[in-house]
């Protein structure tokens, strides 16, 4: 599997490491206990497409959101986190 | 109900009529309109389950409905690993009851899924890892469980083709449960299915279920392919996908599912005695009785539905595998597949109710699902059965991570590929 | 040449097996080599199976189960029964298919899995068995008694197990990975694959070309094949020459494309020098490369099936085309009375190939009626049996006749000494399912191709790997592929070569008379390798394992090292016809990667033995390997465990004279390996305090503090100190161990959380060496270090205080007053080019204060002295709580953890906390993951309430000291608890303390 990093180029997916579901939102401090156990424990999980958080650490150090087929491992999109539009 | 007992003597009287008497191993069922008890999940987890709701709790109608052939999830492509070393107290009793069933399996099943007791050592390297080691040896033996403390030179005596001269982290010793071992895996998956059948268990293969019918808090059965299959109770035992089938309930689940991989070479005289793991890179390795060495490392480490990894993780786990046996350069890696595992955010199943009445939870093996087959199935049917939990399987409930009662056995925290 | 004795009749005759020049062949030169001690003659260019044959030896091995005498099915990779142990020792290869290891001088093979011979093998008595030994007849027996399995029955099996031996010793081969790119990767170098790489290289594009073979050519090496007129070898040749002059092109033989990942990575072994005797000096034996491409052109070509019938295993019995290979390439004679039995047009070559090669074909059998086999019978007087099968063959040691039954059901017996069969060819699309595509089935061929589209855009099948089977049909697929996945349009430029263009039909015919139940003719092998007959398919199908899956797992059909590539279609087949369902609806399993069995040392690479993971080194390494000290692992690193002195004769003895030199004079120690996080920008305050469970608001410049992080699951994460250099300038320090998940854990943190925080951050671990310089005489000897300007004193700079200053005149450092052992201490860091010569500075100005370097051992020992907690005590299982550090959890302020930190569970009173423990006898060892019980309770896990987690003895305090975890600990000070350790058999006592054994006031360290 390689990813598209939009500042190092396609790059093996040797120089990357994996976080998770990049759709989970850090609740505010005060939100109610549930929202913070949904946030830190449950996920859709879902079989195709996934949006996901990956890092390149033996690169750029930049966080990205991948959009990726879980099925099919095809990666549709690859950006940096920080250009992200938050929802 | 299929067949005759298994013996040499059935064996030999076939033999003279050219093996015509053999029965189907277990029926073609069809569904009937509704059953006491579903099981969602021909594997080994759901197979044992219904054994077990038949065998044990006295249970008939049940059925186990599978999407395609039975044992063909992670019961059918695993490293056939089977022991109970174990640190957490929520975990050892669980999996020792495991392995209590894995020694009287044969005779319970009239199968012979080849339980081989050849002994599993996992190999230290450190300081550290010993004092961990020491740790978890001293829990499995207050625990009743076998655990010995191996020396270097223990080891060597025991594994001296092992890198004992040129490795880059030397191995200072082992953990060693002697009782821990290898079991032929897709023979359990036949072996629960006969004995299940035998008791009148109705096996449901090429059955998908499309949707779980829900009324009023409380499940009714199950829209499958194969038509809609009423139920008192369902039970989920379909790890891999298990967030996929929740979700049919509007269920979300502390869950992700990877990718593992596993590895056979080509058959070799056998030189390797017991299950082997290495302590400074994801490496484990065992010898079938076919003669292959049988080996995995880590997941892959992604989130997956495919049943195959990549390149990475096979350089990997085979880097560690030459340095910890480095005669085995020029043996061949034969084959290697994909299995999908259900990674719990604590690395530590869920045997549990659900928020829906009559939905019961068998999930988040991670990848130590194939050695929990029939305690798995043994609590799972004492909850289906009884509606409480085993008292072995106490703590896997699924309000655990909320609560923050986690069964961490590696330490990572809520972060699936890491354990 | 060498001759053989034709089996069978009792008559010698001395006959030759090497006809004339092979296209693959330098006669000139003659090769020695040995098989089973014997020693033999070939050419090079020769495979061993093709040098064996040329000397008449037929019998080359034993099968798995029955140990049935085998000989050659094949000519390539497929090949299930030539397996051999090739060269000796720690260069041993077990599992070597004869047909494609290629000769050299020297070369030794040995046949495998017989005892005491290939000839006579005692364990053929399995044969006699055969009736009992059917499929899974093990799961039905070997259960009584239980514990039988381990002492009777499986070491039975074990000692029948497995094919070769392993080598005995390490590898002494060297092997490497390599990365390669390129946008069009064709495998295979036969017709299809040659066009696809000629037409994409002219069109400008980078061009990888793979091909297993030494040679290129594929099938038409085997073949009489013209092409433009000439052989068609020949245009291969050309072919393969053009391309090798194009700079865009990269030509790899004998290179196994093995394995199709996602995103376009291709797994490719390269054998460099398995053709001789052995690699180049500095040279590997093989290359494994990782090929990034973006097209694959896949022409892989097909693999011809044999025909299932009674006793069709006996060495002589071989598939029609390979018999074309020997005749050709090898330019070897595989037999001298030959029968022909094909069920379709392609095998009736071989017919006209051998009469050709004066080899006298004494019938021909063919499935179904063709006016082409009634021509061939004509011209070489063979008989025709069409509409036929056979029905029994005979031949101990190798094949002497075959009984053909005719049309009407007559059996003929013929004397053959060799039987070419086809039944019908496969397209190779194992690297078209590596993906999960499916291939589908087609009637017409009798096979499956991939699917329309299989394994995405960027694939390309072409040739018989498609189902075209066409010679013609195989340049115009190969060109168009080779044009279309260079993006340029062919169609213009497309030439194809003059070829004679013979249609291919099939009648299949999936098994003859006599291979299910009745009549009991022989055993109709299905999988040469694992001896799965038809008889084991219809056994299994009856016992309900009419599964595709089910079938092959129960039976171990295609399980063997040819992974069943002869056997696959049959057996579905076979199963399809018994369950009265089409090959389509059987379905088929997908092909799981590798291609071919690859080395495990190639796909490890160099990564083996020392070179198994990097070393990391801190700076004074090499000042601390010249100081004789003792290192150890620490993850990558290698760190200095102690340094013995002359007359030390244990390592106890160092280890406390370390100690207590940084207890009453000082020592140093190399601490570099700490992370190290530079961070600056005006909002690095609000992000330590959102990343740190401890307040950094009030945290003035020159000053450091100790800083607890945890998880998002409230569970402790790591510990450090950070310290402000400046206005928004801040060093964080990291445990070892964590450095590099902290640093991933700030970039999520800010990148992911918190874009909106001002902060820059960079791990500048690499970039300072760090030394700890620790003890009463610690200030003296820095005073000798930081230069003169900067003010030591204890007021102008305390504990905890942090400064940029200059060092042995004008060296620009950090100084932090850090104590991690206790004592009065320095945390001096310079620039790591300089680490080795501060610490041969410190020996030198600290020599008068009595200083010595101490090693991560006393460093421990000393931290335990002073209850920190470390890697044990940080193992990811404990809450701040369990660490006694519950009150440092800010209450004021969002940080990481907060919220999940805060449920009850996690801060629940009975959980396992921090104690210190000191046995009631002193010098009764304290053992790290001893559990703790109740004194007098029983052993059992009902009992157990913690557990120690770092022990050591304390030369301070006169005594084994430890760090544990026990329930309600700080409420239980003073009780002795039982210490168990059932692993040693040993049961001791202890008393719970403070954590802090050494200076509880911290007046030390205050000094």
């Amino acid at each position: 599997m390689r990813l598209t990093c939009p500042h190092c180029g396609s790059r093996g997916l040797e120089e990357f490491s994996y976080r998770g579901d990049a759709t989970v939102q850090r609740p505010a401090l005060e939100a109610p206990e549930e929202d913070w156990v949904a946030y830190v424990y449950l996920r859709d999980n879902p079989c195709g497409a996934h949006r996901e958080l990956w890092y390149h650490g033996a690169g750029c150090r930049a966080w990205l959101v991948v959009e990726r087929d879980t099925l099919t491992h095809v990666v549709h999109n690859v950006r940096a986190v920080c250009r992200e539009e938050t929802p | 109900m299929s067949g005759e007992r298994y013996s040499v003597f059935s064996l030999l009287r076939e033999t003279l009529r050219g093996h015509s008497g053999w029965k189907p191993a277990w029926r073609k069922a069809v569904p009937q309109k509704t059953y006491d008890i579903v099981i969602v999940g021909g594997g080994g987890h759901g197979l044992a389950t219904a054994y077990y709701l038949a065998r044990r709790y006295g249970l008939t109608r049940i059925a186990v409905v599978e999407k395609g052939w039975i044992g063909g999830g992670n019961v059918g492509r695993n490293t056939t690993i089977v022991r109970s070393n174990y640190l957490l107290s929520g975990n050892i009793p669980f999996y020792e009851q495991s392995m209590k069933l894995w020694e009287g399996l044969e005779q319970d099943l009239n199968y012979n899924a080849m339980v081989s007791q050849r002994g599993v050592l996992n190999l230290l390297h450190n300081d550290a890892q010993r004092n961990a080691a020491i740790r978890r040896g001293n829990a499995m033996r207050l625990n009743g469980v076998d655990a010995e403390l191996l020396d270097r030179e223990a080891v060597r005596a025991r594994l001296p083709f092992l890198d004992f001269g040129n490795a880059r982290f030397p191995i200072q010793g082992g953990l060693l449960q002697r009782r821990g071992g290898t079991v032929r895996h897709d023979a359990v998956a036949w072996g629960y299915a006969r004995a299940a059948d035998r008791l009148g268990v109705d096996i449901i293969e090429n059955c998908e279920v499309t949707g779980i019918r829900v009324h009023d808090g409380r499940v009714l059965g199950l829209e499958t392919t194969r038509g809609f299959v009423g139920a008192r109770k369902v039970g989920l035992a379909c790890a891999g996908n298990s967030s996929r089938v929740a979700a049919m309930a509007g269920l979300r689940l502390p869950i992700e599912s990877h990718v593992l991989q596993a590895f056979v070479s080509e058959g070799l005289k056998p030189f390797i005695d017991c299950v082997v793991t290495f302590g400074a890179g994801h490496f484990y390795v065992s010898q079938s009785d076919k003669g292959g060495l049988v080996f995995g490392g880590d997941i892959d480490g992604y989130n997956s539905y495919a049943q195959r990894g990549n390149l990475p993780v096979v350089e990997d786990v085979l880097e560690s595998g030459i340095a910890l046996m480095p005669r085995i350069g020029r043996v061949r890696l034969l084959r290697q597949w994909g299995g999908i595992m259900d990674m719990s955010m604590d690395g530590s199943p869920i045997i549990d109710r659900t928020s829906v009445a009559g939905l019961y939870l068998n999930a988040g093996w991670c990848y130590g699902g194939f050695k929990a087959t029939p305690a798995s199935g043994l609590c799972f049917a004492h909850l289906l059965a009884r509606d409480e939990p085993h008292e072995v399987a106490r703590a896997y409930r699924l309000d655990r991570f909320g609560m923050g009662a986690v069964i961490d056995e590696k330490g990572m925290g809520a972060q699936p590929n890491l354990h | 040449m060498s001759g053989l004795r034709v089996a069978g009749r009792g008559r010698k005759a001395r006959r030759t097996f090497r006809h004339g020049a092979g296209n693959g062949l330098e006669t000139g030169r003659q090769i020695r080599f040995t098989f089973d001690g014997k020693s033999y003659l070939g050419h090079p260019g020769d495979t061993l199976a093709s040098a064996l044959l040329a000397n008449g030896v037929r019998l080359l091995g034993r099968s798995f189960k029955y140990h049935r005498p085998r000989g050659l099915l094949s000519a390539g990779p497929e090949e299930p029964n030539a397996l051999v142990e090739l060269r000796q020792g720690a260069a041993r290869e077990p599992n070597t298919r004869a047909t494609i290891a290629e000769i050299f001088d020297g070369l030794v093979a040995s046949s495998q899995n017989r005892w005491p011979g290939l000839a006579l093998d005692v364990l053929g008595i399995n044969g006699f068995f055969s009736p009992v030994f059917t499929a899974g007849f093990y799961y039905k027996t070997f259960m009584w008694p239980a514990s039988f399995w381990e002492k009777v029955y499986e070491p039975l099996i074990r000692r029948a197990a497995g094919l070769g031996r392993a080598a005995d010793a390490a590898d002494p081969d060297r092997y490497e990975k390599i990365t390669a790119f390129c946008d069009v990767l064709v495998v295979g170098a036969g017709p299809a694959g040659l066009s696809a790489a000629l037409a994409a290289a002219e069109s400008g594009v980078q061009v990888i070309l793979c091909e297993q073979d030494a040679l290129p050519g594929g099938r038409l090496r085997g073949e009489r094949t013209l092409i433009d007129g000439r052989p068609g070898w020949m245009w291969a040749q050309d072919a393969h020459r053009r391309l090798a002059g194009m700079t865009n092109v990269r030509i790899m033989t004998r290179s196994c494309v093995f394995a199709r990942y996602d995103g376009g990575t291709y797994g490719v072994l390269e054998r460099v020098f398995d053709h001789l005797p052995a690699p180049r000096e500095g040279q590997p034996r093989q290359r494994m490369w990782r090929v990034v491409a973006e097209h694959c052109v896949v022409a892989t070509g097909g693999i011809e099936r044999p025909i299932v019938f009674p006793n069709n295993d006996r060495p002589g019995i071989m598939l029609a085309a390979s018999v074309r290979t020997y005749l050709h390439r090898f330019g070897v004679i595989p037999g001298h009375r030959a029968v022909v039995y094909t069920n379709n047009s392609d095998g009736l070559r071989t017919v006209a190939d051998l009469h050709h090669a004066g080899v006298r074909v004494v019938a021909i059998v063919e499935a179904g009626t063709s006016t082409a086999a009634q021509d061939l019978a004509r011209q070489t007087g063979a008989v025709l049996f069409s509409g036929a099968t056979i029905a029994n063959t005979f031949g101990r040691l190798g094949v002497t006749a075959a009984v053909i039954r005719d049309a009407h059901g007559r059996e003929h017996r013929v004397g053959c000494d060799l039987i070419a069969v086809s039944g019908g060819w496969s397209p190779d699309i194992a690297l078209t399912t590596h993906q999960g595509a499916r291939p589908v089935y087609r009637d017409d061929l009798a096979a499956f191709v991939p699917a329309q589209g299989a394994g995405g855009s960027d694939l390309h099948v072409v040739g018989v790997a498609a189902g075209v089977m066409t010679d013609r049909g195989a340049f115009e697929s190969g060109l168009r592929a080779g044009y279309l996945t260079s993006g340029a349009d062919g169609s213009g430029k497309m030439r194809l070569p003059d070829v004679n263009d013979a249609a291919y039909d099939i009648t299949p015919v999936w098994q003859g008379p006599g291979t299910g139940n009745l009549p009991r003719a022989g055993k109709a092998f299905v999988d040469f390798q694992n001896d799965v007959t038809a008889r084991d398919i219809r056994l299994a199908a009856q016992e309900g394992f009419q599964s595709v899956e089910h079938l092959k797992r129960y039976t171990t059909l295609c399980m063997a090292t040819d992974q069943g590539k002869t056997a696959n279609v049959n057996a579905l087949a076979m199963l399809a016809d018994i369950t009265g369902r089409s090959v389509s609806e059987t379905g088929t399993t997908l092909i799981r990667p590798p291609v071919q069995p690859v080395a495990l040392g190639a796909l490890a690479g160099a990564h083996r033995g020392r070179h198994f993971r990097p070393f990391r080194l801190p700076p004074t390494h090499r000042w601390a390997e010249e100081q004789g000290a003792v290192f150890a692992e620490n993850g990558l690193w290698l760190r200095a465990q102690w340094y013995p002195r002359p007359g030390e004769t244990h390592w106890l003895e160092t280890v406390n004279r370390e100690v207590e030199t940084v207890r009453n004079r000082v020592g140093f120690c190399d601490v570099s390996t700490l992370g190290k996080i530079d961070l600056q920008g005006p909002d690095v305050r609000v992000f330590l305090d959102r990343l740190y469970v401890n307040g950094w608001q009030k945290l003035p410049v020159g000053r450091a503090r100790y800083g607890l992080m945890l998880r998002e699951d409230g569970f402790v994460f790591d510990d450090g100190t950070t310290a402000r250099l400046g206005e928004n300038h801040y060093v964080m320090t990291t445990t070892t161990a964590k450095a590099a998940s902290v640093m991933q854990h700030l970039e999520f943190c800010h990148q992911c959380l918190w874009p909106e925080l001002d902060v820059q951050f960079i791990s500048v671990t690499d970039e300072w060496a760090q030394i700890a310089v620790a003890g009463p005489n610690s200030r003296d000897v820095m005073r000798q270090i930081v230069d003169p300007d900067f003010d030591l004193s204890n007021a102008a700079f305390g504990f905890m205080a942090a400064a940029d200053v200059t060092v042995c005149g004008g060296l620009r450092a950090r100084l932090f007053r850090l104590s991690f052992s206790g004592e009065l201490a320095y945390e001096i860091a310079v620039p790591a080019r300089y680490g080795d010569a501060l610490a041969r500075r410190l020996m030198q100005a600290g020599a008068p204060y009595g200083i010595a370097p101490y090693g991560t051992e006393a460093l421990g020992v000393m931290r335990i002295e002073k209850g920190h907690p470390a890697g044990a005590e940080l193992n990811g299982q404990t809450t701040a709580h369990d660490l006694g550090m519950g009150r440092l959890l800010s209450g004021r302020k969002d940080f990481i953890g907060r919220r999940m930190a805060d449920r009850a569970a996690l801060r629940d009173p009975a959980r396992p906390t921090l104690v210190g423990l000191k046995p009631l006898r002193v010098d009764a060892p304290l053992v790290c993951g001893a559990h703790l019980l109740p004194k007098g309770a029983a052993a059992t896990a009902a009992s157990d309430q913690g557990w120690i987690a770092s022990s050591a003895w304390s030369p301070t305090v006169g005594s084994w000291i430890g760090l544990g975890f026990l329930q309600n600990g700080p409420a239980r000070l003073g009780d002795v608890v039982a210490v168990h350790n059932p692993l040693a058999g040993t049961v001791t006592e202890a008393v719970v303390v403070s954590p802090v054994f050494v200076d509880p006031q911290g007046e030390r360290l205050h000094g």
